[in-house]
């Protein structure tokens, strides 16, 4: 008996790294596809790689045949440069607010009106629904002349305000808030009501806790669309102080013949124009991704 | 809905109402005044607006510059979103694979779609660059063909959509790895037992199984590739060369804004409106099915 149960117990494992051997002798397709993804991630970094290290030459190194694809020594003045041609303080300072207001924005008043929506009940509920979803269908190029006229009409060219307001509204965040509101058990809001909680009381201390990582997830989405706008702040802004670094990075550029071709400047402004956004995406992944899927469902 | 357990008169309004604001100021109201332009013809200095029906539309129809950006509009939505979605597909499945890494793979995948198209595209027009840019350079020892972007329409739009792609592609691998791994190992196994091999299984059961993503993201892909993408088309060609790459929302916007032709933009809005209501209905049609496998 206990022979044959030590047996079994030898026996059993043996056999399984027996076939576990026969059925991969060696990791050659496993190899493989790590070979190819590392291929995907080499050729997916490769311009962002090379526009690091055209910000590091000087300009006889950036027209050099045959190109010079290793960094050179030039990095500090470059940056140096590009951020004095450019006003780069102040680009970067204007994409901050206009990122970071565009998405704390969304978030309010979308989380505002998914709880009304979904906490009470209210003639026009319907409608407003219905007038957030079709929000999806506006896209700025589609009215885009008269928009620019009400923004001048209220005087808000060239202004923070003119910049966020109109890019708030939205329908996904809203989608999200609802969705997330009607998975939350109807005992919890009972309980508060029983403990004497009002309306905003309950969205303060219990939904918007109980919200946050949808809020982290949203934040970063938003962030990066806030900060990656282009056409909106390119209509509404003609002043040097309020141009966003997307649009402001423009100036870098030489279009006629006779400018020095001074890529390196131009690289290294590109390199800090998108270090914000794409810094927050490695380090807010989860989040990233997250905010990507569940806003998309 | 499942309740409304909160009783308030005004309470209800007022959280809604800075959406609603929001929504009926700059969505509702100008959409409605784009509508209203398109028929119209207003003089570009002042002067009364003068009502011509349909005569906006038809001009935009008979003319072979609406036409050509439309062909444009549509080769670069296509080739950008066939580049993406194919190789965010075939990434992804590599990433799927059951294989350590899959949150650093698709980190090292991801992080493009943090770029700006715009400076995305700056960084490509570098690449592409007649004169000092590296892709010229190495085809040059293969071609003697002037790979210039600058006097061929075709390469010119080949820069826009790599760029373009090149941003979006992390996107794609983000929805259809989060596709692959909704599909239960038993269903994979049980073709496996029944002797299907990898590339069997792949086509008969993966694919058909995330359709759905695949789907969405044709449509996600199409929308951002029609009204997403001014920016590359600003920053980068300007439409040109020529009117190679002037794809519809750049056009509606140098006719409005430059042209100052603000009856013919309006037309144009007008049209755009039409086909992104349409993509939108689809995906919307389609968005039920998505989740049900």
């Amino acid at each position: 008996m206990s022979t044959l149960a030590r047996e079994g117990a030898l026996a059993r494992p043996a056999r399984m790294v027996v076939a576990e051997r026969r059925r991969r002798p060696f990791p050659w397709g496993s190899l493989t596809v790590h070979g190819l993804l590392l291929l995907a991630v080499a050729v997916i970094a490769f311009p962002l790689y090379y526009a690091f290290v055209i910000s590091t030459q000087e300009v006889s190194e950036v027209i050099q045949k045959p190109p010079r694809l290793l960094p050179s020594v030039h990095l500090v003045e470059n940056y140096y440069e590009a951020w004095q041609r450019s006003g780069m303080g102040r680009l970067l300072l204007n994409s901050m607010i206009v990122a970071v207001g565009v998405a704390v924005g969304k978030i309010s008043i979308s989380m505002l009106s998914a709880f009304a929506i979904v906490y009470f009940q209210f003639r026009g509920r319907q409608l407003v629904f219905w007038m957030i979803f079709i929000t999806l269908m506006l896209p700025i190029p589609v009215r885009i002349l008269p928009t620019y006229e009400v923004i001048g009409n209220l005087g808000w060219l060239n202004t923070y305000a003119g910049l966020t307001v109109p890019l708030m509204a939205s329908a996904t965040a809203t989608f999200l808030f609802r969705q997330f509101y009607l998975t939350i058990p109807n005992e919890l809001v009972e309980a508060a009501q029983l403990d004497g909680a009002g309306p905003l009381r309950f969205l303060w201390s219990i939904l918007m806790p109980l919200s946050w990582a949808n809020v982290a997830a949203l934040f970063v989405v938003l962030f990066i669309y806030g900060w990656n706008e282009y056409l909106w702040p390119l209509l509404i802004t003609d002043t040097e102080e309020m141009r966003t670094v997307v649009i402001g990075l423009e100036s870098l550029i030489p279009r006629s013949g006779t400018e020095l071709p001074t890529w390196n400047y131009i690289m290294a402004g590109a390199m800090m124009a998108l270090l914000p956004p794409v810094a927050v995406i490695l380090f807010m992944q989860r989040w990233f991704v997250r905010g990507l899927i569940e806003s998309e469902k | 809905m499942k309740r409304a357990v909160f009783a308030n008169r005004w309470l209800p309004y007022l959280l809604v109402l800075p959406q609603v604001l929001v929504t009926v100021v700059f969505f509702f109201w100008p959409a409605a005044k784009s509508l209203y332009l398109s028929v119209f013809k207003s003089p570009p200095f002042g002067g009364r607006d003068l009502f011509v029906g349909l005569d906006n539309f038809t001009a935009l129809v008979v003319s072979p510059e609406y036409y050509d950006s439309v062909v444009s509009s549509f080769v670069f939505a296509g080739g950008v979103t066939g580049l993406s979605v194919v190789g965010g597909l075939v990434v992804a499945a590599l990433a799927n694979q059951k294989i350590r890494g899959l949150t650093f793979y698709r980190t090292a995948l991801l992080w493009p779609y943090g770029i700006a198209p715009a400076i995305a595209g700056i960084i490509f027009l570098f690449i592409f660059h007649p004169a000092y840019g590296i892709l010229p350079y190495f085809l040059s020892f293969v071609t003697a063909y002037e790979f210039n972007w600058l006097l061929r329409g075709w390469i010119a739009m080949a820069l826009v959509i790599t760029a373009t792609a090149w941003t979006h592609l992390g996107y794609n691998i983000a929805f259809f790895l989060a596709g692959l791994q909704a599909i239960p190992g038993s269903v994979i196994e049980a073709a496996s037992v029944d002797g299907a091999g990898p590339v069997r299984r792949f086509t008969a059961i993966v694919l058909p199984l995330i359709s759905p993503v695949t789907f969405y993201l044709v449509v996600v892909n199409m929308v951002f590739a029609f009204f997403g993408s001014f920016q590359m088309i600003h920053a980068v060609t300007q439409g040109g060369p020529g009117h190679s790459t002037e794809i519809m929302v750049y056009k509606l916007w140098k006719d409005g804004f430059i042209g100052l032709d603000l009856g013919s933009s309006a037309a144009q809005s007008v049209i755009l409106m039409a086909m992104v209501v349409g993509l939108t209905v689809l995906q919307f049609r389609f968005a039920e099915k998505k989740v049900t496998y």
